[in-house]
């Protein structure tokens, strides 16, 4: 064995030789020796390890962001969009409407819902777009912030305008020059998607709620108010109440808005911060009045009379979901045609008859009259001129203001 | 093959030990341990390692993320959140103890007093599983409604006031309070209690309650002094089977809670998915699997017993 060659031993080794040396009950063994020289070897190998598996940064794609594009000769398109999301026939099974576009097209859609959160579903395509490699999707839905970062990160492709003329005549103006994408080059709306105050009539009984400060400082409402822990269309929300434009706020205009937030979670006025479940408690009663995404509540509206909204004076938010044509997909022709399809009036209006969203292609209503009268007439579905001008829309974040924010969001929902 | 060759290899120095069964037998078990192994270095060391490097990384979505050691992220962490992992710890250990109340005297008539009802009750106790967590969780929500029979009666009773002074509960309602998501903790670890309880009560030989009775021992001092302790092992696994998952969970906290009961799986979650801070999340999750395991090792050594179930 090695006698006496200390530069040669690891510090594990050598502070058990040391110790060998200085008491009696740790004196040098074999097996001490062993040990150590073992346990050194597995935290060399242990670190090794961990130092191993950094993150790569996650701009660019290495190697182009297209793929061939093999929409020529593979007439199919793989679309995954959020959970009922679609018109859908009576029998459950048939989109009518993507039936239309492959009729007309031959172009076949595989269509997905698998997508139920913006986040989930970032994490889930996260590893391979930041790897460069095909998600296996050729077109997928984000909401505004979540579109914004993946063209930040450049993980999307930009759209061909010459294969999207009705699009481009189409598209409703107030979402034609979102600032985190000027002249939609990457995106096109799937559906707009209004935040507005919404409560139930019998629970209230008779206490008026015109605006998210009857909501915050009602003491009536205490424990019976719910916000979305969306944190744009909050945040949004209470920063219109309080005169801000959410388009251009500053860091002070949002801490103020999250202390008065703040000042309404710790009187325990505000019950809690939900998701789409916010929709049950309200229909029940057991939320009076909160904010809420404008497509749930009109057919709440449909089932259970007593839920009713209200859009504050201060105006509301709009945001959309986002069709985007991910990196490497193989049939974004495909794509783009499908984006095309939906910017045709009739069939915009198919699809707004069915999921109660508003719409974002201009030119809708007679078509929508035709299939349904009420929702033709409904500012929600189709926004008229003064309801698309108290509409708001959430500024692009930089991703230390995204961080920053979420951060300071997320304390304030409680963790 | 190797080792055939080798175990028939002359042996260096002849010795007078009997001679060794074929290598071939000695190897079988560690073949059979062999898809077990694979399956925990692939979805339990990996993923530990990859967590723990994540967790002494810095950097961000844009830039990446690189090893700096930068452990001060566990300290930062735990001095941030540590209120949530009280929290969690607290709240796990209330349901512990419920379901503990709750599921012992079930287990002891299902083992002893249920008779030819004892399939039926077990499939009663199995069958909320068929359906989905988040399911059954929510169906929680219509229980406890507060303009429901059950939260109508509680308030009646004056309980309500009961528990709101103690802080459990807020005004006339119970959904979105610490209470809310104890029971939802309760009722979805239940079975967890239930099962190892009975099947150690079960073991337990009708004979000894028979003798203890012939040596004059009274029901109570049987139970004390028989039964329980033999089924000490099924309490201990019991314990552990419940309080491990519900101090991780996160969806009780989230459907019937509110902001003052997020729990340590909700602050996880909205780090990893909300805040994209990985390393937070993964010092956080790591930070939470050693407390779990001191208090588990603790506790087994405290309740001398090793073998569990």
């Amino acid at each position: 064995m090695e006698q006496y060659e200390p530069e040669r031993l690891s510090p594990v080794q050598l502070a058990a030789m040391r110790r060998s040396l200085r008491s009696g009950r740790a004196s040098l063994t074999r097996r001490s020796l062993l040990r150590a020289s073992a346990g050194g070897a597995l935290a060399v190998g242990g670190l090794g390890a961990l130092t191993g598996c950094g993150i790569p940064a996650a701009g660019r794609t290495q190697g182009g962001t297209s793929a061939q594009d093999h929409s020529a000769t593979e007439k199919t398109l793989n679309f995954s969009n959020w959970t009922e999301y679609i018109d859908l026939d009576d029998s459950g099974k048939h989109h009518p409407t993507l039936e239309t576009f492959h009729k007309r097209t031959g172009i076949s859609v595989k269509y997905t819902e698998d997508i139920n959160d913006n986040n989930e579903f970032f994490a889930k395509i996260k590893p391979q777009l930041a790897a460069g490699q095909d998600t296996g999707r050729d077109l997928i839905v984000l909401t505004d912030w979540l579109a914004a970062r993946v063209i930040r990160l450049g993980w999307v492709q930009k759209l061909d305008p010459s294969n999207l003329p009705h699009a481009y005549t189409n598209l409703s103006p107030q979402f034609r020059n979102p600032d985190w994408d000027p002249g939609r080059a990457y995106s096109y709306p799937w559906q707009g998607i209004p935040t507005i105050v919404a409560y139930n009539k019998k629970a209230l009984d008779g206490i008026e709620v015109k605006s998210v400060s009857d909501l915050l400082d009602n003491p009536k409402l205490k424990g019976r108010v719910s916000f979305l822990s969306e944190m744009r269309d909050t945040m949004g929300m209470t920063l219109l109440d309080m005169g801000k434009d959410p388009a251009k706020f500053t860091d002070d205009d949002f801490d103020a808005a999250i202390a008065r937030l703040q000042k309404a979670v710790d009187k325990g006025q505000i019950r809690r911060f939900t998701g789409n479940d916010y929709t049950s408690d309200l229909t029940k009663g057991d939320i009076a009045a909160c904010v809420a995404w404008a497509g749930d509540i009109v057919q709440l509206k449909n089932d259970s009379p007593d839920v009713d909204f209200v859009i504050p004076d201060s105006g509301y938010m709009t945001s959309t979901d986002n069709l985007l044509v991910p990196n490497k997909a193989r049939h974004k022709t495909n794509a783009e045609r499908l984006i095309d399809f939906y910017y045709e009036p009739q069939q915009a209006a198919e699809l707004a008859a069915y999921i109660n969203y508003a719409t974002p292609v201009e030119g809708v209503k007679p078509y929508l009259a035709k299939i349904d009268q009420d929702a033709a007439n409904n500012p929600l579905i189709v926004p008229d001129k003064a309801m698309q001008a108290r509409s708001h829309s959430f500024r692009a974040l930089s991703q230390k203001e995204e961080t920053a924010y979420e951060e300071k969001f997320a304390k304030l929902t409680g963790a | 093959m190797a080792t055939v060759t080798e175990a028939e290899a002359p042996p260096l120095a002849p010795r007078p030990a009997p001679k060794p069964p074929k290598k071939r037998g000695r190897l079988v078990p560690y073949w059979l341990l062999l898809p077990g192994l694979l399956w925990l270095v692939v979805f339990f060391a990996l993923p530990m390692i990859y967590q723990a490097s994540t967790s002494v990384q810095t950097g961000s979505l844009e830039e990446g993320y690189k090893v700096t050691w930068h452990f001060a992220t566990y300290w930062d962490s735990l001095a941030e959140y540590w209120p949530q992992f009280l929290r969690s710890v607290s709240y796990a250990a209330a349901a512990t103890v419920l379901c503990l109340l709750l599921g012992y005297p079930l287990a002891y008539l299902i083992a002893f007093r249920a008779g030819r009802w004892r399939n039926l009750i077990m499939i009663l106790v199995i069958a909320p599983f068929f359906t989905s967590f988040l399911i059954r969780t929510l169906a929680w929500k219509t229980i406890l409604a507060d303009s429901g029979p059950v939260v109508h009666t509680l308030n009646t009773l004056g309980v309500l006031d009961v528990t709101d002074w103690l802080g459990w509960t807020a005004g006339d309602r119970v959904l979105a309070t610490p209470l809310a998501v104890v029971c939802g903790l309760t009722y979805n670890f239940l079975p967890f209690m239930i099962l190892p309880l009975y099947t150690s009560l079960e073991r337990i030989d009708g004979r000894l309650h028979e003798a203890a009775g012939d040596l004059y021992a009274r029901p109570w001092t049987t139970f004390r002094k028989v039964t329980f302790p033999l089924s000490m092992p099924g309490v201990v696994s019991g314990t552990l089977l419940t309080f491990i998952p519900a101090a991780g969970d996160y969806v009780n906290a989230e459907l019937l809670g509110s902001t003052d009961t997020r729990m340590i799986g909700n602050v996880i979650q909205t780090q990893f998915l909300r805040i994209l801070d990985y390393p937070t999340a993964a010092a956080l999750s790591f930070i939470l699997m050693a407390a779990i395991l001191l208090m588990v090792t603790v506790y087994i050594r405290r309740s001398g017993t090793e073998d569990l179930v």
